[in-house]
């Protein structure tokens, strides 16, 4: 700690910080620019000049660039010096110079860094009334719009896009007052996180395309605390609506997760809950055709279907919350209650679970991650399958550049000074998978194999760790070789990390990975040890203990159970088509789901579902934390007539009509609480935010900013009569600017938000996403109000080593009949933001994949078509040579139009016939 | 002050593929053992098809981000910040008249004016025939001797407007 003062007060802080980062934290305003948490300083904007003294009796004193400053002890600064506040307005004013006068029409107006900046400077009046300088703006895709006049050359985007995030396609062109921040060429921006920008970027010049075609100002959405369904990691986002549509959706910080940034998936694949084509009424199947009907129609025909059948079974699905699907378990009987992953998923799940809760080492976290100083990522792609987390590792191997600055006893936030030491340095990273991954630019070493061998060299270097761990017997020398190598480096790590999953579609892989993990531990080190699962909630379905999938369908086709209810779910994902149509040709299906599936089309009552932005819910992330997400807006609002509510209620509504209790109006906290009461393994999900009774000062929390507008008129097509706001008897927020809207001001007191209830980022003078340093403990570190979510079990440390001892046969290479793998894919895998239309302009082509000696002995050239046999179905690929892909293996995107859905990771064989 | 005429992209002139020449790949290549980083071999990469082509293309920028194993955008990064890598077409000859402070004291405007209106283009320009591209240029180091001006890798000092046209003629 240090002693600092700052404008004649005496303040404690962290001396290893700079004075900007240090002041932020405390909770003062300096004005600044090229400088971000996460990325560190520069000193380039000189936007945050104060006045530094020499001691106590120092009156002259001299400008200082406070991000490039020690907040050392014996610190004398002022904020607020004449010269110090003049110097700053000049700075803007220089910045403002070439920045046109657009905001009316800027996309960033209202939430706009530059605009908080310029009023917080004071430079109001522009005195510079020449010629601006202009540019032509690119084509970046369909996410991000360019708009690069109003660029003020701070070069957060170029530091975030190429050094933060590894993306190659960015750069800066030009010089002196006319560089260019873009691409070489336009084109679609391709690296994964590029989203970012859009909040990186202190102006409008990077700008959400998506938000673009239904434009709205941040104070005019209605936003809740959300959670991200598009993968496994649970990053927390703020989805923002307007007019009963979803608009954009931004990064909420949670300073154990995601903390500033998310990927495109999360932030653009939104889409799916506007879609025109969603069940948003009951439908009932007449003629062989769904056709609209009442709420009370469909209950009357569930109520006798439920009444009358002598074997209902239930289908839960991953990507429904822990309510949704225990409510059906509750409907249904815990007997007759089905995973909804496919079977091959189902044992992953559960290996995976095995292995983090009654293991000796559990997950780490996102944040985590970053700190790790050597990765063994086994198997998983993780940029494909869970991205966010490659970001993470990125971090983990830039952070060589810490050590070097440390060498040169340079501040850990020396920004320049490290890149100029790290170059292309990194921590080492191994990473092993079937085929090149997005990660492979920064490892030392990568191993493309099938999995079993993944495995084996895994196992081995378990084995190399900790002696005690089993040998593999049969390696080649080269394996051996590497197996040490890898060993060796993990040993020699301060914090090493395991990083795989159920990506691979391989147990052993995970069991291999566990044993590394594992190994680790026993020999004392601190192991990050992470696996990606396949969806937002798999985690907390597999901890339902549900039977598998597999089981459910074969009592529908042979009779013995003949209702089927399958909540949120595409049964067609999970199973060959064949095995499914037989199946629900048999049974009475009643399906609630908010898409419109090929499941939904063999419904006898279609009941419409809320997606995650309509209600409320609470998902397990991959490391087992239970994390609360909540209804941004009440659809009913706007549109009476829809009738979409979460599926938990729906299921019991429909408990309460088989019961005839009449007890018809369940919420949330009923629901959650009695989840948490029957399934034991869930009794922390009660307190993964608070409850619906919670008040802030007697409020609740507001869920739309105090300068929201137009709520008396935006409902006037129906009524000119305003309807009191929609009441929440679900959570402790409001649907309304009325609420507590404050940040709190220190650790304890009454008026502290929790952070699983901050639904926007926005303190006063801070409309930017930058004012999530307002509700931090310090700058870039955890939410005051504590970062959301609660782990539902913590580290087994009591548990004894007890290693996989199953090795897996080599992979024996059959270039006849070549193994398939699925290649995950950020944008396509995931059923939900695919069907948002920016994700969906993103996902690739089918095609199949093999590498040079398959295609030569085949006589294929790349692009040649070729007919390709998997599962019984014949596909005309287009040939893509790959020589990543090891001998005796051919891959296809998953995801892919016409690529039938084999579950990720899954494999068969196949047979390559002559050209089509 | 008036700007330079911005060149219309649909003006540039047809040219054949950029093809990189053996010569310059090799001498790229070695530049390249010399630095510790691909990425610091990346200006004398440009002189080297610069010198070659007299002006550096989109197809060349590609080609030596190829050869180094760097990006594009960092090749493209360095040859826009030097204003003496050309990334438009040029004539045949380069003339850079020293707009810096010292020139401007000995007659710098009437000399700029003079070579405008003799060659009938201004800073940017080319003249139809491609012989001559006039650009401004900073300093030159030789304020006692100016106006300056550097015609090629020649240096000319002392020049007023009326010599122009004699100094033109020795660069056909």
């Amino acid at each position: 700690m240090a002693t600092i003062h700052v404008d004649g007060k005496e303040y404690e802080v962290d001396g290893s910080d700079n004075l900007l980062h240090a002041c932020l934290s405390l909770g003062l305003n300096i004005p600044y620019f090229c400088w971000h948490p996460a990325l560190g300083s520069v000193g380039a904007c000189r936007q945050c000049a104060v006045k530094q003294f020499k001691d106590a009796d120092d009156t002259r004193g001299r400008l200082v660039m406070s991000c490039l400053t020690s907040a050392t002890t014996g610190t004398y600064i002022s904020i607020t010096d004449p010269e110090a506040v003049a110097f700053r307005a000049s700075v803007d004013e220089f910045l403002m110079a070439n920045h046109p006068h657009d905001c009316p029409v800027c996309e960033e107006g209202g939430h706009c860094h530059l605009q908080d900046m310029t009023v917080m400077t004071g430079h109001s009046l522009r005195r510079y009334h020449f010629t601006k300088r202009t540019h032509l703006n690119q084509d970046l895709g369909p996410f991000i719009n360019h708009e690069m006049n109003r660029c003020i050359a701070c070069y957060r985007c170029d530091r975030f896009y190429r050094e933060y995030a590894g993306g190659t396609d960015f750069g800066v062109f030009g010089a002196h007052d006319n560089v260019y921040f873009g691409r070489p060429t336009p084109g679609t921006l391709e690296n994964e996180f590029s989203g970012n920008l859009t909040e990186v970027c202190p102006t409008g010049v990077f700008t959400d395309k998506t938000h673009s075609e239904r434009y709205v100002r941040k104070w005019d959405m209605q936003y809740a605390p959300s959670v991200c369904m598009h993968c496994s990691l649970g990053c927390n986002v703020s989805p923002g609506e307007r007019y009963g549509e979803i608009r954009r959706i931004e990064n909420r910080y949670n300073g154990t997760i995601n903390h500033y940034f998310l990927c495109d998936r999360g932030r653009f694949g939104y889409g799916y809950t506007n879609r025109k084509d969603r069940p948003r009424v009951a439908f009932i199947a007449q003629d062989g055709k769904l056709a609209q009907a009442s709420t009370e129609d469909a209950r009357a025909r569930l109520g006798g279907l439920l009444r009358g059948a002598k074997h209902v079974v239930g289908i839960g699905s991953p990507r429904a919350s822990l309510e949704s699907n225990f409510a059906l378990r509750e409907l249904v009987g815990a007997e007759n209650f089905f995973d909804g992953h496919s079977d091959a998923e189902h044992v992953l799940v559960a290996q995976a679970i095995a292995i983090l809760r009654d293991g000796p080492v559990a997950s780490t976290t996102l944040k985590a991650l970053e700190s790790g100083d050597a990765a063994l990522v086994l198997g998983e792609d993780v940029m494909q399958t869970a991205p966010r987390a490659a970001l993470s590792l990125r971090q983990a191997a830039r952070g060589l550049g810490q050590k070097l600055l440390a060498q040169q006893k340079l501040q850990h936030w020396q920004a320049g000074a490290l890149e100029n030491l790290a170059q292309d340095h990194y921590n080492p990273i191994f990473v092993t998978a079937t085929h090149a991954t997005r990660l492979d630019p920064i490892a030392t070493e990568t191993c493309r194999a099938a999995v079993e061998d993944q495995a084996r060299l895994g196992l081995a270097v378990a084995h190399f760790i900790d002696p005690a761990a089993p040998a593999v017997a049969g390696l080649d020398a080269a394996t051996e070789a590497r197996a040490q190598r890898i060993a060796e480096c993990l040993l020699a790590a301060e914090r090493p990390l395991v990083v795989s999953g159920t990506g691979a579609g391989s147990a052993e892989i995970l069991q291999a990975a566990a044993n590394v993990a594992w190994a680790l531990h026993a020999r004392g080190k601190t192991v990050g040890f992470f696996l990606a699962f396949p969806e937002a909630n798999s985690f907390g379905l597999g901890l339902m203990d549900a039977r598998p999938l597999g089981e459910a369908l074969d009592a529908l086709a042979n009779g013995a159970a003949e209702v089927a209810i399958v909540v949120e779910n595409d049964l067609f994902r999970r199973a060959p088509t064949a095995r499914v149509e037989a199946a629900l040709d048999k049974a009475r299906l009643v399906v609630v789901d908010h898409q419109d599936t090929p499941t939904t089309r063999h419904a006898e009552v279609l009941l419409p579902a809320a997606t995650v932005f309509e209600g409320d819910g609470t998902v397990v992330n991959n490391e087992g934390r239970a994390q609360r997400y909540f209804q941004v807006f009440d659809t009913a609002y706007y549109h009476p007539d829809i009738a979409t509510t979460e599926s938990w209620r729906w299921l019991r509504r429909l408990l309460s009509d088989v019961r005839g209790d009449g007890h018809d109006a369940s919420t949330f906290d009923e629901v959650s609480s009695a989840c948490a009461a029957v399934l034991p393994q869930f009794t922390a999900i009660t307190k993964a935010a608070p409850q619906a009774k919670f008040r802030i000062l007697g409020l609740k929390a507001a869920r739309t900013p105090h300068r929201y507008s137009g709520r008396t008129a935006m409902r006037a097509n129906l009524s000119v009569h305003e309807p009191r706001a929609s009441q929440d008897a679900d959570s402790p927020l409001a649907f309304s600017m009325e609420g507590f809207n404050g940040t709190g001001t220190d650790n304890t007191p009454a008026d502290q938000r929790p952070g699983a209830l901050v639904s926007y980022a926005w303190a006063p003078g801070w409309n930017s996403p930058q004012a999530w340093n307002k509700f931090q403990d310090e700058v870039g570190g955890h939410l005051r109000g504590g970062d959301p979510g609660v782990h539902l079990f913590t580290a087994n440390t009591q548990a004894s080593t007890t290693y996989f001892t199953h090795i897996p046969a080599a992979f024996v290479v059959d270039n006849t009949t070549p193994r398939v793998v699925a290649l995950p894919q950020i944008f396509g895998s995931e059923l939900l933001s695919s069907r948002a239309e920016p994700v969906a302009s993103r996902i690739t082509e089918a095609y199949v994949a093999m590498n040079g000696t398959l295609a030569a002995t085949l006589s294929l050239a790349e692009h040649d078509s070729v007919a390709v046999t998997i599962a019984g179905s014949v596909l005309s690929l287009p040939v893509r040579i790959s020589d990543a892909l090891p001998d005796g293996i051919i891959g296809v995107p998953d995801g892919a139009p016409g690529i039938p859905r084999i579950a990720t990771g899954a494999q068969a064989t196949l047979k390559v016939g002559a050209a089509a | 002050m008036s700007t330079a005429d911005p060149v219309k992209l649909k003006d540039l002139p047809k040219v054949a593929p950029f093809v990189l020449h053996p010569d310059d790949r090799a001498a790229i290549v070695h530049e390249k053992t010399l630095y510790d980083y691909p990425r610091a071999a990346v200006i004398e990469a440009l002189k080297i098809v610069q010198a070659r082509h007299g002006w550096v293309c989109d197809a060349a920028v590609t080609a030596i981000a190829d050869v180094l194993g760097v990006t594009a955008a960092d090749v493209d990064g360095v040859a826009t910040f030097y204003n003496l890598i050309f990334r438009q077409p040029v004539g045949r000859h380069v003339i850079k008249i020293c707009d810096s402070i010292g020139c401007f004291l000995t007659g710098y405007e009437a000399l700029r004016a003079a070579f405008e209106k003799h060659l009938g283009i201004r800073y940017g320009g080319t003249t139809p025939d491609n012989r001559f591209t006039l650009l401004p240029v900073v300093c030159l180091g030789a304020c006692d001797r100016g106006p300056v001006i550097m015609i090629d890798d020649d240096t000319h000092f002392n020049v007023g407007p009326d010599g122009i046209v004699a100094l033109l003629e020795r660069y056909a």
